[in-house]
């Protein structure tokens, strides 16, 4: 059988907890009044077609918006109980929050030197330590046996597929609380994909992950419980299971789910 | 379902064979870049060609290649006994030109770092407005602010008879050279994509972490480029220096020194010259130096920049 197993105790707080968050752009509304909440270790998809605002919301939870010009958003996004407005530090923030884009992001530097970036900006210094690092993080994102005896060749050199898995080792790197996917499989072949869905599932342990996905396919295999999102608004949330096997309320979410859309 | 091949929308036929009006206008294009092209080559060989003529009788003749580049004396219109020693121009010219890269680096990367990586919106326009009006400053103009501002202002600082000299030239082609440095370097700054910004942001690093781990190390190719650009306005700069720096030929030993520019000789000299002369083809000698020297600085950024890519 395909399919996460869903999760019956919800833990005391949320991950996540967005309420009533709108994001414009240039006074042209990408998001409107979702309110949602993100539980402690799942696996949470997002699914919807283009212009759907999953992009959109994922950069408000590590405030992106910051530096992206003319985006503004309202409502309220509490991240592990503090609200991401009012973070007197957002770098701390932000150093808690992995992120993998959907075009992978080789930084122009060594393999090793990507992947130890954030631990140096948190101040580890000594090679032996970094070394450890690196080789474990590597290792979790299916890399390590294709880098290892490469890794002061530069990032941006790898392949498509290792790209992405390097921004992924990255991304742990930081050991982060939460990690937000988007869209990760654009770029990387079948194979790797599952590689690295494989991994996911193994992160559930450790940490909280937000999934934004064009594959429903996808969507279904990893998640635990997944978002429609259109145009802008959360359409509903239901257990992965359920919006796979027909219980949904939205007759546009079974379409789109069935493949029957735009 | 199938939609057969319309009427409304027939196949065009494309003869394979026939040479249509796009592939003469490509063909005739290619022709005018390449010619394009190769005009900066012929220019370059003409002027080399040009100023090693005029050079030749002096070089072939009179020179005297240890003298030419040891002995500070440059008197080549001496009654008597003329002698050409270029030493003191060429440390007039290194001296004036490694003061204002001491003054324009630091001044035009910081310029730079703030306009591409921390000014928004307003400021960051007006900002590199006011640059590129900088940068259109005409070089008379510096070497009038040299002469009559900063002139008296160095007597009454340092408490030195003269304020013309390397302190005062450098300064002034310091401040010349940076804005078109805080130009080309902003470029190389702007060139790196944003993406790599965002990941680095994404991990927690402050703007000037960003700034320092990852913009700077990818941009490293434009930025030496545009400090190489500076030295090589430095090099080649006139009229300023020939205001600013005092033009007396001299080994300076200290900064308040007065000295003299290979430019500045040839531009205030060659007037005076008979054509053909050895004084004339002395000077077009120094042509050549500058010529070479020149040359050399722009092997050295390329090669700096083949290996920094390469590793």
């Amino acid at each position: 059988m395909v399919g996460a197993a869903v999760r019956t105790e919800p833990p005391p707080t949320p991950m996540v907890a967005v309420s009533d968050l709108s994001i414009h752009y240039d006074g042209v509304p990408a998001l409107e009044g979702v309110s949602l909440e993100i539980r402690r270790n799942e696996i949470f998809g997002i699914i919807g077609p283009a212009n759907s605002g999953k992009t959109s919301f994922l950069r408000a939870l590590n405030r992106m918006d910051d530096f992206t010009r003319g985006m503004q958003v309202g409502g309220r996004v509490l991240v592990d109980g503090h609200d991401v407005r009012r973070v007197r530090n957002v770098y701390a923030l932000r150093s808690r929050i992995g992120v993998v884009f959907p075009l992978p992001v080789g930084l122009p530097m060594s393999v090793y030197d990507n992947v130890a970036l954030s631990p140096r900006l948190g101040g580890i210094r000594g090679k032996a330590k970094l070394d450890v690092i690196v080789e474990r993080c590597l290792r979790r994102a299916a890399l390590w046996d294709e880098v290892k005896d490469r890794l002061k060749s530069l990032g941006s050199l790898l392949s498509g597929g290792q790209q992405q898995r390097l921004t992924i080792a990255r991304a742990l790197s930081q050991e982060p609380d939460i990690l937000l996917l988007d869209e990760f499989s654009i770029a990387v072949d079948p194979v790797t994909t599952m590689r690295i869905e494989d991994v996911l599932k193994e992160l559930r342990d450790e940490l909280t992950i937000v999934l934004v996905t064009n594959l429903v396919q996808q969507a279904r295999r990893l998640a635990d419980r997944t978002a429609f999102f259109l145009g802008g608004r959360c359409v509903e949330i239901l257990p992965t299971e359920e919006m796979f096997t027909g219980t949904v309320q939205d007759p546009r979410t079974r379409e789109y789910v069935e493949g029957r859309f735009g | 379902m199938q939609t057969a091949p319309s009427a409304t929308s027939p196949r065009r036929r494309h003869d394979l064979d026939r040479r249509n009006l796009s592939w003469y206008v490509d063909k005739v294009v290619q022709v005018l870049v390449f010619v394009g092209g190769a005009s900066a080559i012929v220019f370059i060989i003409g002027i080399f060609v040009f100023i090693s003529k005029e050079g030749y009788g002096f070089i072939a003749h009179t020179m005297d290649v240890a003298e030419f580049f040891t002995s500070p004396r440059w008197a080549p219109t001496s009654e008597h006994n003329p002698t050409y020693g270029a030493l003191a121009l060429i440390v007039g010219t290194a001296s004036v030109t490694g003061l204002a890269m001491l003054v324009a680096v630091p001044f035009s990367l910081g310029a730079a770092i703030f306009i591409a990586e921390f000014a928004r919106g307003k400021t960051r326009e007006i900002l590199k407005v006011m640059v590129e009006l900088l940068a259109a400053i005409p070089s008379v103009v510096w070497g009038f602010i040299g002469l009559s501002i900063l002139n008296p202002l160095i007597i009454d600082l340092f408490d030195v008879p003269v304020g013309l000299g390397i302190l005062n030239s450098g300064l002034i082609l310091g401040l010349m050279a940076a804005p078109i440095m805080t130009t080309i370097a902003e470029d190389a700054l702007k060139a790196v994509p944003d993406h790599y910004r965002e990941a680095a942001e994404a991990l927690g690093a402050t703007r000037w972490q960003v700034t320092r781990r990852v913009v700077l190390p990818a941009a490293r190719n434009g930025l030496v480029a545009a400090v190489l650009l500076g030295v090589g306005r430095g090099f080649g700069e006139t009229m300023a220096v020939l205001m600013a720096s005092g033009h007396s030929v001299n080994l300076p030993t200290s900064v308040f020194d007065s000295v003299r520019a290979l430019t500045a000789t040839i531009a205030a000299e060659l007037g005076e010259t008979a054509h053909g002369s050895d004084h004339y083809s002395a000077l077009f000698t120094l042509g050549i130096l500058l010529f070479v020297v020149t040359f050399v600085i722009n092997l050295t950024a390329d090669l700096v920049i083949r290996g920094i890519r390469k590793k």
